[in-house]
């Protein structure tokens, strides 16, 4: 039977979803209207919106710093580490969903314990590891460790996808005369393919956003987006517009990447992996 | 079109023996039911007869060949599944060509074979749609034409019709047993359905704790059940079975008789009840009573009987109806 709502129950809960909403979009929404206004403008904290709109902000910003490095840096990473997760968590997943053994159900908690843990508690013998052997602002190195940063939770949430898919069918494919590769690339890729799709996606975005470990192991060469905002923070004072810019430019390609893939996104988010 | 036999078949889950020892001999051409309780072994039976599971000792034969070693694929068999199993993101068409295809036919004799399955199987108007915009019955439908274009050795299906709501059960039922006729082919179907069991078999093999219980056709089984249980599992409504005193009169452990073999009314050497409760069919009705001498028992009496709870009925059996059994369940000649 379908629960009756009220009008009045409608509206309120409307409205609350509304508020909750705004209250998150909130400090992205200032960020973004504060890298179009002045300094002077920027620190007049309770004003929202400027008088005078520009953009030179973003002008000054990409001349001091070259932004289209950082982005590609990026880039690197975050499709680099999710690629490269991908390539170890699609067979570990698949054994784990269609072969699992007694001890697989500890083995996938064990590896989401490892994000119990906060990072930090690794911050030090890692950093000395990349030190000694002069990893620091190395792509490869600062790759590695985001993809193994992330690989427990691509694991987790392939492994969600590809439990969904009945043993009953590769059983009926096999019985069909499919071999290894034809059951791989006819039946399973295609029904495994959004599941892969929206890990990657969110993978992607994680990464892209990841912070803790790109500010401590990179410096120039291999700075991400990350690195390239906190460069505005402090060092001469806080220049809020500045910063804004930065920030905005920052999220900007991804806030268009998760745009457009919405509804891979939230059928990976909604899926029982990640909620 | 083949025989299949199965020689001292073990499998082992584990430490749990799922299937203990099974000798059978699958007739060409027949309809063989495996029919037992659920945990019977009687789906592992068929999984290890298509290859998808490995014996643990033991050797399948098919027309004498030993298929033991080999994979699903070159037993030349086809499967139906409960779930129908089909390829979700392909339509009906190449649902039913993907065998074809995996065999590496010519595109144009893959069409004619689908086309002419679709036929025999009223899809021709679905071939371009998905499994999911289809009916529980045009799935099922599908899942056999998909194993028809195969030409295979023989059919094996495990529950098929288990997902289909009771009417459409009947008409797939129907279907398939025509299809049989017209195919000639072997097929080995599960069930733990006895009415399926009951109405669609040449043969049927009762299973129970992974051991054969007894084979036989349909009547064989209803008339002469070897044992107690194969008596209880096979007839709706189930046996009643006496032990006591009234068994001891017939020189067994046991008595069977069933419900549709007991006569109401019957004053002089018959039994006393009292009815607690009565289901009205319509064609039949089915009266629970309470006997001093019988303790609880199922009457089927045909037709239409007036039969209200607390009523006292006179009951009486012919000592030919008797099914009587030892201590251990076997059947006494």
């Amino acid at each position: 039977m379908a629960r009756q709502t009220s009008p009045q129950r409608k509206l309120i809960v409307t409205l609350i979803a509304w508020i909750i909403g705004i209250l998150m979009f909130w400090p992205i929404l200032w960020t973004i209207l504060t890298s179009f206004k002045t300094e002077q403008d920027a620190v007049l904290m309770p004003q929202l919106f400027s008088t005078g709109w520009t953009f030179e902000n973003f002008g000054i910003v990409q001349e001091r710093s070259d932004y289209l490095r950082f982005a590609m840096n990026s880039v690197i990473l975050a499709f680099g580490s999710t690629l490269l997760g991908l390539v170890f968590a699609i067979p570990a997943a698949w054994s784990m969903a269609f072969s699992p053994s007694k001890r697989t159900k500890d083995t996938l908690l064990w590896m989401l314990s490892t994000k119990m843990m906060p990072p930090v508690g690794a911050l030090l013998p890692i950093y000395l590891i990349f030190k000694d052997y002069h990893w620091i602002d190395q792509h490869i190195p600062v790759l590695v460790i985001m993809f193994m940063l992330n690989l427990p939770l691509v694991i987790w949430m392939l492994f969600t996808y590809f439990k969904e898919i009945p043993v009953d069918i590769l059983e009926a494919s096999r019985m069909d005369g499919a071999g290894v590769w034809q059951e791989l690339t006819r039946v399973l890729a295609p029904m495994a393919l959004p599941g892969i799709a929206s890990t990657f996606l969110l993978n992607v975005i994680l990464a892209w956003n990841e912070a803790f470990w790109t500010l401590k192991l990179t410096d120039v060469h291999a700075a991400p987006l990350t690195v390239f905002i906190a460069s505005y923070s402090s060092p001469e004072g806080l220049f809020w517009a500045k910063l804004s810019a930065a920030s905005t430019m920052a999220i900007a390609p991804i806030l268009i990447l998760g745009w457009f893939s919405q509804k891979q996104l939230v059928r990976g988010l909604t899926f029982g992996a990640v909620k | 079109m083949s025989r299949i036999e199965l020689k001292a078949v073990r499998k082992d889950f584990g430490n749990l023996g799922v299937i203990n020892g099974v000798d059978l001999d699958i007739l060409d051409g027949g309809f063989t039911v495996f029919v037992g309780p659920s945990g019977c072994g009687k789906s592992t039976l068929l999984r290890l007869i298509a290859g998808l599971e490995d014996l643990t000792s033991g050797q399948v034969l098919i027309d004498g060949r030993d298929v033991t070693e080999l994979g699903p694929a070159q037993r030349e068999l086809a499967m139906v599944f409960q779930s129908y199993a089909l390829y979700p993101h392909m339509s009906v068409r190449n649902n039913i060509g993907f065998p074809l295809k995996m065999a590496k036919q010519p595109e144009d004799m893959i069409e004619a074979k689908v086309r002419k399955a679709a036929e025999t199987l009223n899809l021709t108007a679905y071939l371009d749609r998905r499994p999911g915009q289809l009916s529980g019955g045009q799935r099922q439908r599908v899942a056999i034409g998909r194993a028809i274009v195969r030409e295979p050795k023989a059919f094996l299906f495990d529950e098929p019709l288990s997902n289909l709501d009771a009417a459409l059960r009947v008409q797939m039922r129907l279907e398939i047993m025509q299809l049989h006729k017209s195919l000639g082919a072997t097929m080995v179907y599960v069930t733990h359905d006895q009415v399926e069991a009951m109405t669609m078999a040449d043969r049927i093999v009762v299973l129970n704790q992974g051991r054969i219980e007894q084979v036989g056709s349909p009547l064989e089984l209803y008339d002469h059940p070897k044992t107690l249980f194969v008596a209880g599992f096979i007839g709706s409504p189930k046996m009643n079975f006496i032990s006591g005193s009234v068994a001891a009169r017939y020189g067994a452990a046991t008595i069977g008789i069933r419900p549709e073999h007991i006569q109401l009314g019957v004053s002089d050497g018959g039994f006393t009840g009292t009815i607690r409760i009565a289901e009205h069919l319509g064609s039949d009705t089915f009266i629970h009573a309470e006997s001093p001498e019988l303790g609880s028992i199922t009457v089927r009496a045909t037709g239409n009987i007036e039969a209200s709870p607390g009523t006292a009925l006179a009951l009486g059996f012919e000592p030919s109806r008797v099914h009587r059994f030892d201590a251990q369940g076997v059947a006494l000649k």
